[in-house]
Formats: structure tokens, sequence, C-alpha cells
């Protein structure tokens, strides 16, 4: 091997670097530092390994906010997904390229439209007191709360809001599937004589399906990892495991959690790492049908 | 001299671009600093003018975790940069308790690190357990009451305030004045805490007061918990973090928070037409006070010292009286005759000897809130 083409090698691996340097920094030292301390007990001046805090993250309260931090997300994920493939199918089919310009720039600023001002925008709009929840009151005599049973305030409504972006989100992210579906695929089914379910059920679907989960997995960890807008709406009433960490590790009621904080970091750890596999895994084999 | 400094910034202007070592540039005036850091008193010093002079020198008060409309500190802060030619930093001013004590951890030796905290009592407590705090005794050190003072000066309470009902009287008939009008039926949909109670100590302790009113004590309060479970299944309580803004917005017309906060509500919302009340719940209430504690590792030790000094003095404590707050030293200066009368008169009347939980009681109440807020009130 000549020296040039070995530094030509080693420039390559070079270019490497600054990527590698920013995993290590900002995904493995924290994760590691995360793991360290979830299994350290006692007083910030006398630390030593143990698994009080790990097993404490799984009992009781703790529980019962991963539970329902899983049960939370896994619900507007599916939700999201079929409401914003449905869309994003429309949007596909359609033929207005103004409106699907429209509709997907929308989408990509609204999937990323989150938090505080998110929570107290629903509050304006359909909070006890909002726009929409006096206009509806006055006008038509309709409770939002009592009626048609929408509490904002509740598990239900924080799902509701969370759909505000995660709807947008599975728009943005299934529509090059969708878009990678070749018509001839369907011109060749129909000529086979498949109906039109035919069609997705043995071409699309199958094609989509890889996907489809990938983008679900994706959904449910954006919602799993999502927290100011529940904590301004829910005030610590609704139990999920990212508002536990936040009273853990920053407030001014608990002295001394950060350890378990780190250990409840722990469990969302341990849950989204497979997801992420899976979606990766996903990619990866719907990259083989559409590119 | 001039050399010196030069050959430091060229140490300084190193150790930057190893990044590593941030706390070598911080190093200054290094032999002034040092006689004001162990100083336990204004006279250790020399007296109040050497301690002035020594605090003009650093120039620099770094602060945090103070919002402006908390307690008069706004006005407070700028009082003093004014009065003694000194620059104060108030950082991060929505910060937590927490947040100060990690501060002081993670920013050791630096510039920036916090020089004086004010924090919730369990974290003055705690804080000095860990040694964080510098021991210091204020000119005023007599008038604290001992059990609102650490004996050796780590830590010592600024102010205090009672849990009372806050109340936009435009908005709601009838304003409540005791916790179990809380339940009627003509609240429904009113009444919201200003934060988390696993995360706010003010939204705990309004759970506190709630438990002191259904029959709970400074060691029980779990039946507190249960009547917000019965708040919440009326569909009264509103579970959104209350702010001046919720409130002109007609969301949460009734606030359970200190009385302090409650009359600076009544402040900001003024101008946009709500008629904020606020009254110290006659069936039960807790008392509280935040603690003051310099840090040992401040970077202006004495800057930190004259801030206490000026706290502490008629001025401070009038200061603090004029953001609602209930000053320490007030029972005192109302002997002497040093508070100003027409801020004593806003403050809402308190009727019965309020509760002060121990710090004992406060870590079980929040072992309870911990395992059984959330599965309560939901």
């Amino acid at each position: 091997m000549s020296s040039s083409v070995r530094s030509a090698r080693a420039l390559k691996w070079l270019g490497l670097v600054p990527f590698l340097a920013y995993v290590g920094v900002f995904f493995l030292l924290p994760t590691g530092v995360i793991v360290y301390s979830a299994f350290q007990v006692g007083d910030s001046g006398s630390t030593s390994f143990g698994t009080a805090n790990v097993a404490s993250a799984l009992q009781g309260a703790y529980l019962t906010g991963l539970k329902n931090s899983v049960v939370l997300s896994l619900v507007v994920a599916i939700i999201a997904a079929a409401l914003g493939i449905v869309l994003a199918q429309a949007i596909v089919s359609g033929r207005g390229q103004l409106l699907q310009r429209a509709v997907s720039t929308s989408a990509a600023v609204l999937a990323n439209f989150g938090g505080l001002p998110l929570a107290f925008l629903f509050v304006a709009a359909i909070g006890n007191a909002g726009v929409l929840t006096k206009l509806l009151q006055d006008h038509l005599d309709i409770s939002l709360r009592d009626d048609l049973h929408l509490d904002l305030y509740s598990q239900a409504g924080v799902q509701f809001v969370y759909l505000y972006f995660l709807v947008p989100l599975m728009v943005l992210v299934i529509t090059p599937a969708l878009e990678g579906l070749r018509p001839e695929w369907r011109e060749a089914a129909e000529s086979l004589g498949a109906h039109g379910w035919q069609y997705w059920r043995y071409v699309a679907g199958p094609a989509l399906l890889p996907h489809f989960l990938g983008s679900v997995a994706l959904l449910f960890c954006t919602s799993f990892s999502s927290f100011a807008t529940a904590d301004a709406l829910t005030n610590g009433t609704l139990a999920i495991t990212p508002l536990q960490i936040e009273s853990a590790v920053s407030g001014n009621v608990l002295v001394g959690q950060e350890n378990l904080g780190a250990a409840l970091a722990l469990n969302m750890i341990v849950v989204v790492v497979p997801l992420t596999l899976l979606y990766q895994y996903m990619q990866n084999r719907t990259s083989r049908w559409l590119q | 001299m001039r050399i010196a400094t030069a050959r430091n910034v060229g140490i300084c202007l190193v150790a930057g671009a190893l990044v590593l070592s941030m706390g070598a540039c911080t190093k200054k005036s290094e032999t002034a600093a040092s006689s004001a850091a162990t100083a336990t008193s204004a006279a250790d010093l020399g007296g109040m003018d050497a301690l002035i002079a020594a605090a003009k020198k650093e120039g620099t008060l770094n602060l945090m975790a103070l919002p402006r409309d908390w307690a008069g500190y706004g006005e407070l802060m700028d009082n003093f940069a004014a009065k003694y030619g000194i620059k104060v930093n108030d950082d991060n001013p929505g910060a937590s308790s927490a947040d100060e004590i990690n501060a002081i951890k993670s920013l050791k030796g630096q510039d920036r690190a916090p020089d004086a905290v004010d924090v919730g009592t369990s974290f003055a407590i705690s804080g000095a357990k860990e040694g964080l705090y510098a021991p210091y005794k204020v000119t005023g050190w007599a008038d604290i009451p001992d059990s609102q003072k650490a004996s050796d000066g780590t830590w010592f309470a600024d102010y205090g305030g009672y849990m009372s009902i806050g109340c936009d009287a435009a908005k709601v008939q009838v304003c409540p004045t005791t916790i179990a009008d809380l339940l009627e039926p003509q609240y429904k949909g009113q009444v919201a805490l200003s934060g988390d109670p696993l995360k706010s100590n003010s939204a705990l302790m309004a759970v506190w007061t709630s438990a002191l009113a259904n029959g709970g004590s400074a060691d029980n309060i779990q039946p507190g918990i249960d009547f917000f479970g019965k708040l919440k299944a009326a569909g009264n309580f509103v579970p959104v973090k209350a702010t001046a803004a919720t409130v002109q917005s007609g969301e949460t017309p009734i606030i359970i928070d200190w009385d302090y906060l409650n009359a600076g509500i009544a402040q900001t919302t003024a101008n946009s037409g709500a008629k904020w009340t606020v009254a110290v719940s006659t069936d039960a209430s807790i008392g509280g006070y935040y603690a003051q504690a310099i840090s040992k590792t401040a970077p202006h030790p004495a800057a930190a010292r004259l801030w206490q000094e000026y706290l502490y003095s008629d001025e401070g404590q009038n200061g603090l009286l004029k953001g609602f707050a209930r000053p320490v030293r007030l029972p005192a200066m109302q002997k002497s005759g040093k508070v100003d009368p027409a801020l004593a008169k806003v403050l809402p009347a308190a009727s019965d000897k309020p509760v002060y939980p121990t710090d004992d009681q406060a870590a079980k109440a929040k072992d309870t809130m911990t395992q059984t807020w959330a599965n309560t009130v939901k």
C-alpha cells in the first residue's frame, strides 16, 4: 500500500472525528453519567454503589408513572399515525401543487410547535374560560366538559394536545414513503384484476408497513419524551416519568433526589433504545423498496 | 503589578484554549477576598465602612433565582446597585432552590458562581449540612428568632408569609375565605395552584394547609391530598399552573398561594380589570420562610456579605415589605417604630397563629406527596 493511499484513508477517518466527538460528548458521556449516578446511593457528600434508586424507580408512584407514560405515548402514537397517514395520502394523491406545498410546510412548522406556548394556546381556546368554550356555552349551550367530555386538564386532554404536533410529524415522515409508491405498481395490480382494497392489502400495504411501524416508533418516542406541555396542563396530577424526573432533579420540594432522577431516566432509556433500533431497522427495510 | 496581570492574562488565554480548566482565570484580588471570605460579621473586617470598601472593590454581586416581582426583589437589587455602585447579576430568575444549590456546586471557582442564595428552609438546612455556606451574622442578628436561623450563622430566614386564598372579585361573586369553602359548587373550574406540589414549595404548602383544615396535622398531609382529590373530582380544581396571565384570561380566578405572592398578583393584574383580593384562610394556615445563605466559594465574598447587611437593614426589610413579604425583623422593627406604616397596612390580616412545619415533618410530608399525590388527584 502506498503512503498516499494510506494518508487518504486516514484523511477519511479524520472527517469522522467531529461526528464521533459529538456523539461522545452529547450522547455517550451523558448516558454514562446517568447510568453511573443511577447506581449511586447516599447523600452527595458520601455516595456508594447500590441499587436502591433503581429499585425504587420501579415501584409505587414511579412504576405508575412509567406505565402512564407508555400507555399515553402508545395511544397518541397510534391515533396520530392513523390520522397522519390518511391526511398524507390525501395530499399526495391530490392535484393541488400549491396545497401540497402549503400543507407540507405547515406540517414542518406545527410538528415543532410544542411546550408552554402550545399549552397556553389550548388553555386560551378550550380551557374553562377559553374562547371556544365560552362561544359554545353562550350560543349553543354546549359545555365542552360536561356534554362533550373534553377536559383539557386530564390525561385525555394532554393526549388531545399532543396530537396537535404529532399528526403533522406523521405527515412529514410518511409523505416520502407514500410518494415512493410507484404508479406502475398500481397499474400492474389493476391490469391483473385487483380491486382498490386488494392493491392496498397485497401491494402498497406490505411496502409501506415497515415505514409505518418505524414512524409509529418515532411518534412514540417524541410523545414519551415531551413534558413541558403536560407540565403546564396538569400541574403534577398526571404521573408521567419525564415530570417525575423534573421534580426529582430540579424543584423547591424534593431534596437530594438527583440519583433517583437518574434511575428514572435510565427507565426511559431502556424503553426508548429498542424503539430507536426498530425505527432504524424499519428504515433500512423500507429503503430497499422505496428508492 | 501590571506585568503580573499581563502574565495572568497569558495564562488565562492558554487555559482558555484548553477549555478544561475554567477555574484558572478567576483568581483575582486574592488578598482582599480572603479576609472577606472568612469574616463572620462586619466587625471582623473592621466595621461596616471596611466591608463597604471591600465590596466596592469587588464591584460585582452574583445572585440568582430572584424574580423581579417576587417579594420586592427587583427594587431591592436596583437600590443596592445604586447605593454602593456594585453591579448586580441576577442569573436565571425563574430557577428553583435545587438549581441554586446545583449552581454553587457546579460553578465553584468560576467568576459567575452565585455569591448568595435565597432558598427554601429545607435547602438551607441540607446545604449547610453539605458545607456549602459560609457562616455570617448580620448586624440585626439578634432580631431574628432562634427558630428562624442556624446558630452558627450558615443560614438565616429573611422573609416569609402565610398561606392565603387569592380571588378575583370581578369574576367570583363571593370570594372564599376558608379552605372548606373551595369545595362549594359555585367554584367549579376556578381553584388553582401556582405550581406542581412535587416541585413548588408554595403549592406543597397549599396542599398542607388543606390538610390542616381537614383533620390533618403537621405530621399528616394525607387529608390535604384527599381534599384535592375531591376538588378535582368535583371539577373545582383546575390543574393549570396559575400565573398573572392565567388570572387575566379568567382561567384561574382563585389561587391558593403565599399571601405575598397573591398580593403581587393584585398589583400586576390591577390594570386588566381584575379585582384581586387576598385572604389568609381562616380555618387553617401555614407559615413559611425563605432563607439567605452566603456561598462558601463566593467569587465576591465582601459583596455577598454587604448584600446580607443591606437585606437585613431597616431599608432592606421595608423593601421586602413593599413586595408584600413579611420580613423576619418585622416584629422587632414594629417595636422600634422603624416600619414604614403605609407598607405594613397592605398585608392581609392573619388571624390565628399559623403552623410552622419542621424540616423532619416536611420530609415526611414530601414522601407522602410523592407516593400518593398523582394517584389521588387525577
